[in-house]
């Protein structure tokens, strides 16, 4: 018999990479009035249920907690992930929060993680490479150095063999295979597997799941520590690139190789 | 005079054009050391002091490289310390961010990644979701740790060389502890080709090239270029997901970009559109890429990229 798993994925509710995204308001922070779950954490939350399922799922006492911060529209990547198969959901939310860079991010989801692991600690804190509107992959490793643990990032393949953690991470030059030991913190490459769709039973047993709300003073955060003013970073100034606008379009006769060639002479990158 | 601390994982027997690139900012911003991992060739550290480099760093521990990041951001923590560094400069590899990213925790210091210019009071340039802002951005902290973008500037080397003196930096025992160990390293067989990131042409195909990149490896050769892909492509397997650019995968800032076969959905074009010069090759004249294209041709990849790969050879005699 093996041990129970209780993994905490982490999902962000971003702005909708298919549409233009834009900057808004003082703190120039990123506007989500178009937002979804991260495409990204979908492969972290596939992670995590085959990981359980793998161990008789939830009926033999295994959790994943979906767990996001972030304003009011977040709850929504709460009830996605819930509909895919996450066990329960936890929305972190309070306004002193706004315009939090990573830093302040993972200060208060790492007090997040530490109060929902007080009774039993999570074994696994799981998230996607990247969120798909910051960009900055800091998330990750911050959370894993505020709480001790160790880190096994852009995995593209995951087992796990009692307490001890396999994966295989790919870089450039080299593909290491790596090993950890239980609690650790993983972030799940695209390549890692194929997310499942949340189906129409999926969808039904989402509404009977529950979502906690916490704010800041539930999981013992001060305000002045996270947002704007706790952030370790501010953004100065903001401008929108110019869109880039088309040039010549030729169609090919017979000889649009060589007028690409000219092209190529004429603007001096031969 | 502010003192900035250059971050140079295992060099090997010559420094590359992105390290030369941190000592080239570092010296600007004030006085620049080198916090080092791994071996020291003769070649680099005659470099290292040809770029201004005050000081240079080295661990106490050699098995640095047997974890994930955890026990070299200690490593570099101690070595900022021991500098008494205000700035540290990175590359903007996933895995010099992490580092930079558990750095910034341990010293309190704010980290800013994708940094593709710094001006002289430290403040940062970037552009964010997909490069379609600038911002600039500071650190509130007393150090900064910014990791920077191969390209951003032109590498010189200081009027005044010097001599650097080595300094041994001890590694606190403790950091293996809560570490991923590194059981198995596959090399992978170097292409000859430049390093996409870096590179400064990319030839890139996507679902059009149905299975064969060969025309695209043709141009890319012929051109000195790195070969890029859309995720249609490297999902399908016809190329390595090392080559994906966009959203999911590298983002790419070249001189020039040609797009083959790729149709430029808004997850791909943000991997590519701050390319100086764009080129696209595509049947369907409807396709996003012609949008942003400085050149498009609406054709087949397959005849008119050997046409121009033979026009190149034939140019150059």
């Amino acid at each position: 018999m093996e041990e129970t798993l209780k993994i905490i994925v982490l999902v962000k509710h971003v702005p909708d990479a298919q549409f233009d995204r834009h900057l808004t308001g003082a703190g120039n922070t990123t506007d989500r009035s178009e937002s979804i779950l991260s495409e990204l954490d979908e492969y972290a939350l596939e992670a995590a249920l085959q990981l359980i399922e793998a161990r008789g799922g939830e009926a033999a006492g295994n959790r994943v907690i979906a767990l996001s911060m972030g304003p009011a529209g977040a709850v929504n990547a709460v009830k996605k992930s819930l509909q895919i198969g996450a066990s329960e959901g936890v929305h972190l939310s309070d306004d002193a929060l706004a315009g939090s860079d990573a830093a302040a991010t993972s200060l208060a989801l790492a007090a997040a993680i530490r109060h929902l692991g007080a009774d039993t600690p999570a074994d696994l804190i799981l998230t996607g490479m990247a969120s798909t509107d910051g960009e900055t992959s800091l998330v990750p490793a911050q959370l894993a150095e505020r709480l001790d643990l160790p880190q096994v990032t852009f995995a593209s393949s995951l087992e796990l063999d009692g307490a001890t953690l396999t994966a295989r991470r790919d870089g450039d030059a080299h593909a290491d295979t790596v090993e950890a030991t239980l609690p650790a913190l993983v972030s799940v490459t695209d390549q890692i597997n194929d997310p499942r769709y949340p189906n129409f039973k999926g969808i039904m047993a989402a509404k009977k799941k529950t979502i906690t709300t916490l704010s800041l003073a539930d999981i013992g955060v001060d305000p002045a520590h996270v947002g704007r003013s706790g952030s370790w970073t501010a953004v100065e100034s903001a401008e929108a690139r110019p869109a880039r606008t088309a040039g010549t379009i030729i169609t090919d006769e017979g000889d649009a190789g060589i007028k690409l060639v000219e092209f190529l002479a004429a603007q001096k990158l031969l | 005079m502010a003192k900035v601390l250059v971050f140079i994982d295992n060099p090997g027997q010559a420094l590359k054009k992105a390290s030369l690139e941190l000592l080239t900012i570092a010296r600007y911003l004030g006085e620049p050391a080198v916090a080092l991992i791994g071996e020291l060739h003769d070649d680099v550290a005659a470099t290292l002091g040809a770029y201004g480099a005050q000081m240079l760093y080295r661990p106490s521990a050699a098995d640095l490289d047997d974890y994930l990041v955890g026990p070299k951001a200690s490593y570099l923590a101690a070595a900022v310390h021991a500098a008494d560094a205000t700035v540290v400069l990175t590359e903007n590899s996933a895995e010099a961010r992490e580092i930079a990213a558990r750095l910034g925790i341990k010293l309190g210091a704010g980290v800013i990644t994708d940094v593709v210019a710094v001006d002289a009071d430290g403040t940062a340039h970037k552009s964010v979701l997909a490069g379609s802002y600038i911002t600039t951005a500071k650190a509130t902290t007393p150090v900064a740790v910014l990791t920077v973008k191969a390209n951003s500037i032109t590498p010189e080397p200081a009027v005044t060389g010097t001599a650097p003196a080595t300094v041994t930096v001890e590694v606190p025992e403790t950091a293996p502890a809560a570490s991923a160990r590194i059981t198995a390293r596959n090399e992978k067989a170097a292409s000859g080709r430049p390093e996409l990131t870096e590179a400064r042409i990319v030839v890139a195909g996507g679902r059009g090239v149905d299975g064969n990149f060969g025309p695209v490896e043709d141009l890319a050769d012929a051109l000195g270029a790195a070969i890029g892909a859309s995720r249609a492509a490297t999902d399908a397997g016809w190329i390595g997901h090392d080559a994906q650019i966009g959203q999911t995968g590298k983002t790419v800032s070249p001189q020039l970009y040609i797009s083959a076969g790729i149709s430029g959905a808004i997850q791909q074009k943000a991997g590519m559109q701050t390319a100086t010069v764009i080129v696209a090759v595509n049947k369907d004249a409807e396709s996003p890429i012609f949008e942003i294209a400085d050149f498009g041709i609406v054709g087949d990849l397959f005849t008119v990229l050997p046409q121009a790969t033979e026009e190149i050879k034939k140019r150059r005699g």
